[in-house]
């Protein structure tokens, strides 16, 4: 249980994903420019994070280590979250429309997202078990909708600053995310 | 070692391939190919102007919905008849435009200068510091928050500070009139020239002291308009007249009858919208065209 909360706690706040770890930037900066669509890649990619972390756990255990081919796991994680994405589509398409009409846009781009490679290699890395593994997903998704949302709110503000020309756009926002940044830095040492 | 490696891969792989080629079978979703077709024929300006959410929304809504045919408003006639030809319907007359009229004739010249506003160059923030920066509460502002959202580009704010709309480029989708922060701006059939220029709702006497060509609410118009299209909206003593534009016949008595000359009679407006009917780019090419993002045709 302590390891457990351990991890929860730990990837939302002190190792962020986004802020910490320096995953995801590109959503992180892309999709950050309203509320709305922050918080729709957020669910979407803690939903496909949570499904594609548990699928590349059990292909690591039932397969690469029973043969011995764990050094292949990068090329087959992403083999097996492309072809997940893919099915998800297709499913969500088919059986939950109004889920793939708010997702539709965000889904496809979440298949080249860094994130959720990047979990389901950490989650392999710390050995964790199967229910850490799940935990370890929806913390770090939590954490990038977190950061998500906390980016989305800025912006906004933003909007209304007045900035000199050389600062308008993309290159405030990158002295915003550094300045999020070191405020997480905060957290560090809490466990 | 490697025969492993290379069999596992290929294994997961082609494992992969046929859930997912079992799956695209399986799970395909029936689409009505005639939503496909109407997306095609549709603009593509994705603007709104019907009241779906972009031309897929429209073209869903018209097989499965039963929207009217001609309800996409920059296609005019030609797309009417277009999109009933798939529906396999009689053709129907595209829509009466419409386009956005200003109710403000509040220039510099006119309305009296409260204050000089230096801020966000925003309508609504400038609302918020005592009511704008002249006497009048109810005017144009004047700092383009209708410009700003305009996807055609067919609103510039004049040298008097008021908005100028270019009615080749309206397609009236009623953006600029929910944007701005007085509701000066609206929407009207493009047929209709009597226009009141003035959205002051105080009493006579404070809104002749806010501006020189402000409605006080004296009610000739209301009197002397043969068609009763006409009225005077609020109560008695401050109020604003209001065109009723399904009963205006453009007779323009309540024009001369206004002794403050906030009732305006304009010319008549070309119809013409300049709006690309796909293919035919306008004579400035796709790079000038404000719908140039989300067109489906790219001529040059």
């Amino acid at each position: 249980m302590g390891q457990t909360f351990a991890i929860i706690f730990g990837s939302i706040f002190i190792s962020n994903i986004v802020l910490a770890q320096f995953l995801g930037i590109c959503p992180f900066l892309g999709v950050s420019k309203d509320l709305k669509s922050a918080v729709g890649m957020g669910f979407s990619v803690m939903f496909v994070m949570i499904l594609s972390s548990s699928i590349t756990w059990l292909v690591h255990e039932f397969l690469l280590v029973r043969f011995e081919l764990e050094y292949l796991k990068t090329i087959a994680f992403i083999l097996t979250i492309a072809a997940l994405v893919q099915l998800l589509e297709m499913f969500l398409k088919k059986n939950i429309p109004s889920l793939y009409k708010s997702m539709g846009v965000y889904l496809p781009l979440i298949t080249t997202n860094c994130t959720i490679l990047g979990i389901a290699l950490v989650n392999i890395q710390n050995g964790y078990g199967f229910f850490n593994t799940v935990v370890n997903a929806f913390a770090n998704s939590a954490g990038f909708l977190l950061a998500m949302v906390l980016m989305a709110g800025i912006r906004v503000r933003l909007e209304e600053a007045e900035l000199p020309e050389s600062m308008q756009g993309l290159p405030i926002v990158f002295f915003v995310a550094s300045s999020m940044a070191l405020a997480f830095v905060g957290f560090t040492g809490m466990i | 070692m490697i025969v492993y490696a290379v069999v596992i891969l290929a294994v997961l792989g082609g494992a992969f391939g046929a859930v997912l080629a079992f799956a695209s079978k399986k799970l395909a979703v029936e689409t009505d190919s005639r939503v496909e077709a109407i997306i095609e024929v549709l603009p593509g300006a994705n603007c709104g102007a019907c009241g779906f959410p972009g031309c897929a929304g429209l073209a869903d809504a018209i097989v499965n919905a039963g929207a009217p045919l001609n309800a996409c408003i920059p296609g005019k006639d030609k797309v009417a008849a277009e999109i009933a030809k798939i529906m396999g319907q009689e053709p129907v007359a595209g829509k009466i435009r419409e386009v956005a009229q200003l109710h403000c004739n509040g220039t510099f010249d006119n309305a009296k200068a409260k204050y000089e506003y230096k801020g966000v160059i925003d309508c609504h923030l400038a609302v918020t510091q005592f009511g704008g920066p002249s006497y009048c509460y109810y005017g144009c502002i004047g700092l383009g928050s209708c410009v700003r959202v305009c996807p055609f580009g067919a609103i510039t704010i004049g040298e008097n500070r008021l908005p100028v709309v270019d009615t080749s480029l309206c397609v009236g989708c009623g953006l600029c009139s929910n944007q701005c922060p007085q509701k000066v701006l609206s929407i009207v059939p493009i047929d209709k020239q009597v226009h009141v220029r003035c959205n002051n709702r105080d009493k006579g006497k404070i809104a002749r002291e806010a501006c020189n060509v402000s409605c006080i609410s004296c009610g000739i118009c209301v009197r002397s308009c043969p068609e009763g299209a006409i009225q005077l909206i609020d109560n008695k003593v401050g109020s604003v007249s209001m065109i009723d534009y399904s009963k205006c016949t453009n007779c323009g008595i309540c024009v001369e009858k206004c002794p403050r000359k906030s009732i305006h009679l304009d010319p008549p407006i070309d119809p013409t919208l300049v709006v690309c009917e796909k293919n035919q780019p306008l004579e400035s090419g796709c790079s000038n065209c404000p719908l140039q993002e989300g067109c489906g045709s790219k001529v040059s």
